[in-house]
């Protein structure tokens, strides 16, 4: 086949909705954004484990405690089904840390907040992997065959983590003065950062177009951000809280909320680095990756022998 | 404790046998405490593991850890709340407690995890010790691991119904520990001149914290006089073999018998725990009497 057949009939499986598998012939440039794309959501599962990770040792209780544990080992193995994803297209996942640690490759900004109370593991249940929900329920029926299937298993488990972390809040808004301003507290820190998570406004974000041609994307960032306002304002009613944003309200006409501006200069500031923690988070997993290292070295090392040692022991056999 | 109502049989459906009641709580504390202590220390390294797989393996047995920890602790909660009222207020020292119990409430699980001071605290003391990095870990578990398989086979045959119902769960999850430790033992032991270097100076370094574990104090004597505690004589030599045998397949030198450090099963404890329990304690105690 020729290039142009390859192409046509590559544009034709899209279009026709049937996935693409990683031994399919595809586009470098599709196969380029999924990589960026899938990569950087792995990244996010895992430096997404340390906010949350800031709180297992100071649970309130035992039972929140093996919660929150569960929930911060449901994002590393998140981590590990993008990473093995990513692998399909032909990059080794130590390529891909390498790109973590060196700034090249990004990850959600959000996880460049910093965890302060134990509210915010409500908050960040609640609204950041609300938001998340959002995102990728839609990337559940993403072209691309392996990122797709990632995705249903992420999505199982981020309901449970969205629900649970309601749950926290509910409790909070139901305690005493203290505990309300707790919630209260963590949903002003986070209800920004989370609506960012939909990431720029669709007249500025360079890859949604070529992304929902192939048919990777399939709501664009505003609709998706909309979607999450319309729902989570009404969650926070219930739960007695109040979103810091004074224009925020219902539109008849619409049929959505309206809300304020929102402070991009802030937003392309943390995606630079300059978020309160991007340092610390990067540095976290710099420390993790390089203490490890010899550890890594030392599996590899054994298994190798034991190969060896198996090898003359058959061989003797023989 | 006065003798009267020390040497009662206890109301709970699961103790018909006579033993102090509280010597079989302080024995409960004593199993609770180590699941508790050892869980929150390798739960310290979810998020920062050498390898993604071994995080998710590490948080694993965090979780079992801690699982077993509420088990026991709901066990010792029940038997607290039926001590007579002035036996209560003689069990534990902290202040926080006793309001509690001249409030006239009962007790939970969380009371004791994150209620109780350091010297009530009754866990041996290689389980605090801090992670330092994966070959301290490793040890640990291992030395831990080994002693908590053949601990829990042991309370399989306890005359108490609800240790035995725990030891029947705890065993499966801790013969998956202890295979687990053992082969990063040998996966890391006869790794690279690095690791192996490593791992040799865990091992010694840890050495004289497991004496402790197989060392009877007077709770383990009365427990095991009953016929519901284990016999840590027997526990100490099929350790020893098991531990002998992994360190000569890891290429690692066993250290010879030395001094052996001792107390954290009596509430005396290393440096180290304080700063767990400031740590773990910290919401319950800055924020009291609260549900979260």
């Amino acid at each position: 086949m020729t290039v142009d057949s390859l192409q046509e009939h590559f544009d034709d499986k899209v279009k026709r909705e049937v996935t693409i598998e990683p031994r399919d012939w595809m586009p470098d440039d599709y196969r380029k954004t999924l990589l960026r794309q899938i990569s950087q959501h792995a990244h996010s599962e895992i430096v997404g484990m340390l906010p949350e990770g800031n709180w297992i040792t100071r649970a309130p209780n035992l039972r929140r405690k093996a919660v929150l544990l569960a929930k911060v080992q449901d994002e590393a193995g998140h981590g590990l089904y993008l990473y093995s994803a990513a692998e399909t297209l032909g990059s080794s996942r130590d390529e891909m840390m390498e790109q973590l640690h060196s700034g090249k490759a990004k990850y959600s900004s959000i996880f460049n907040y910093p965890s302060l109370t134990w509210a915010d593991m409500g908050a960040i249940g609640w609204l950041v992997d609300g938001a998340a929900i959002m995102n990728q329920v839609p990337l559940c029926r993403a072209s691309y065959g392996p990122y797709a299937r990632a995705m249903v298993r992420v999505c199982k488990e981020e309901s449970f983590h969205q629900r649970q972390g309601f749950e926290i809040m509910l409790t909070l808004s139901n305690g005493t003065e203290v505990q309300k301003k707790l919630a209260q507290d963590a949903l002003n820190r986070w209800w920004w950062p989370s609506i960012m998570m939909f990431g720029p406004p669709d007249d500025n974000s360079p890859n949604t177009e070529q992304s929902m041609r192939w048919r990777i994307k399939r709501i664009s960032n505003d609709e998706l951000r909309q979607r999450f306002i319309d729902v989570t304002v009404e969650q926070a009613k219930i739960l007695g809280l109040t979103p810091p944003d004074k224009d925020l309200k219902w539109n008849e006409a619409t049929g959505h909320y309206d809300f304020g501006a929102i402070n991009w200069d802030e937003f392309w500031n943390v995606v630079k680095g300059n978020g309160p923690c991007n340092k610390e988070r990067l540095e976290a997993r710099k420390k993790a990756w390089e203490e490890g290292e010899w550890v890594r070295e030392a599996a590899l090392a054994y298994s190798k022998k034991r190969s060896e040692r198996n090898n003359k022991i058959s061989a003797k056999a023989a | 404790m006065n003798q009267n109502s020390e040497n009662k049989i206890l109301s709970t459906p699961n103790s018909q046998f006579l033993i102090p009641n509280s010597i079989l709580l302080l024995y409960t504390l004593q199993i609770a405490d180590n699941a508790l202590i050892i869980g929150h220390r390798i739960s310290e390294w979810c998020g920062h593991g050498p390898i993604l797989e071994q995080d998710i393996a590490a948080t694993n047995i965090a979780l079992d850890h801690l699982g077993q920890a509420r088990s026991l602790y709901q066990y010792a909660a029940e038997q607290f709340n039926a001590l007579p009222a002035e036996d209560k207020m003689k069990m534990f020292s902290s202040t926080t407690l006793q309001a509690k119990l001249t409030a006239n409430e009962n007790i939970d699980e969380d009371d004791l995890a994150y209620l109780r001071d350091g010297w009530d605290f009754h866990n041996v003391l290689l389980v605090e010790q801090n992670n330092k990095d994966w070959a301290y870990t490793v040890v640990r578990s291992f030395f831990y691991d080994a002693f908590n398989f053949f601990f829990y086979s042991a309370l399989l045959n306890s005359a108490d119904t609800t240790f035995a119902a725990i030891a029947e769960k705890s065993l499966k999850e801790v013969t998956y520990h202890l295979r687990w430790s053992s082969e990063w033992m040998i996966r890391l032991g006869d790794g690279t001149e690095e690791s192996h270097q490593r791992m040799q100076d865990a091992v010694d370094y840890l050495w004289s914290y497991t004496g402790e574990m197989t060392t009877a104090n007077e709770t383990d004597k009365t427990a095991f006089a009953s016929g519901i505690g284990a016999d840590l004589a027997a526990i100490k030599t099929a350790w020893k073999e098991k531990v002998s045998a992994v360190i000569n397949e890891s290429s690692l030198a066993m250290p010879k018998d030395a001094w052996m450090q001792h107390g954290g099963k009596d509430g005396s404890h290393t440096e180290h725990l304080g700063y767990i329990l400031a740590e773990m304690q910290f919401m319950q105690r800055a924020y009291p009497n609260m549900e979260w």
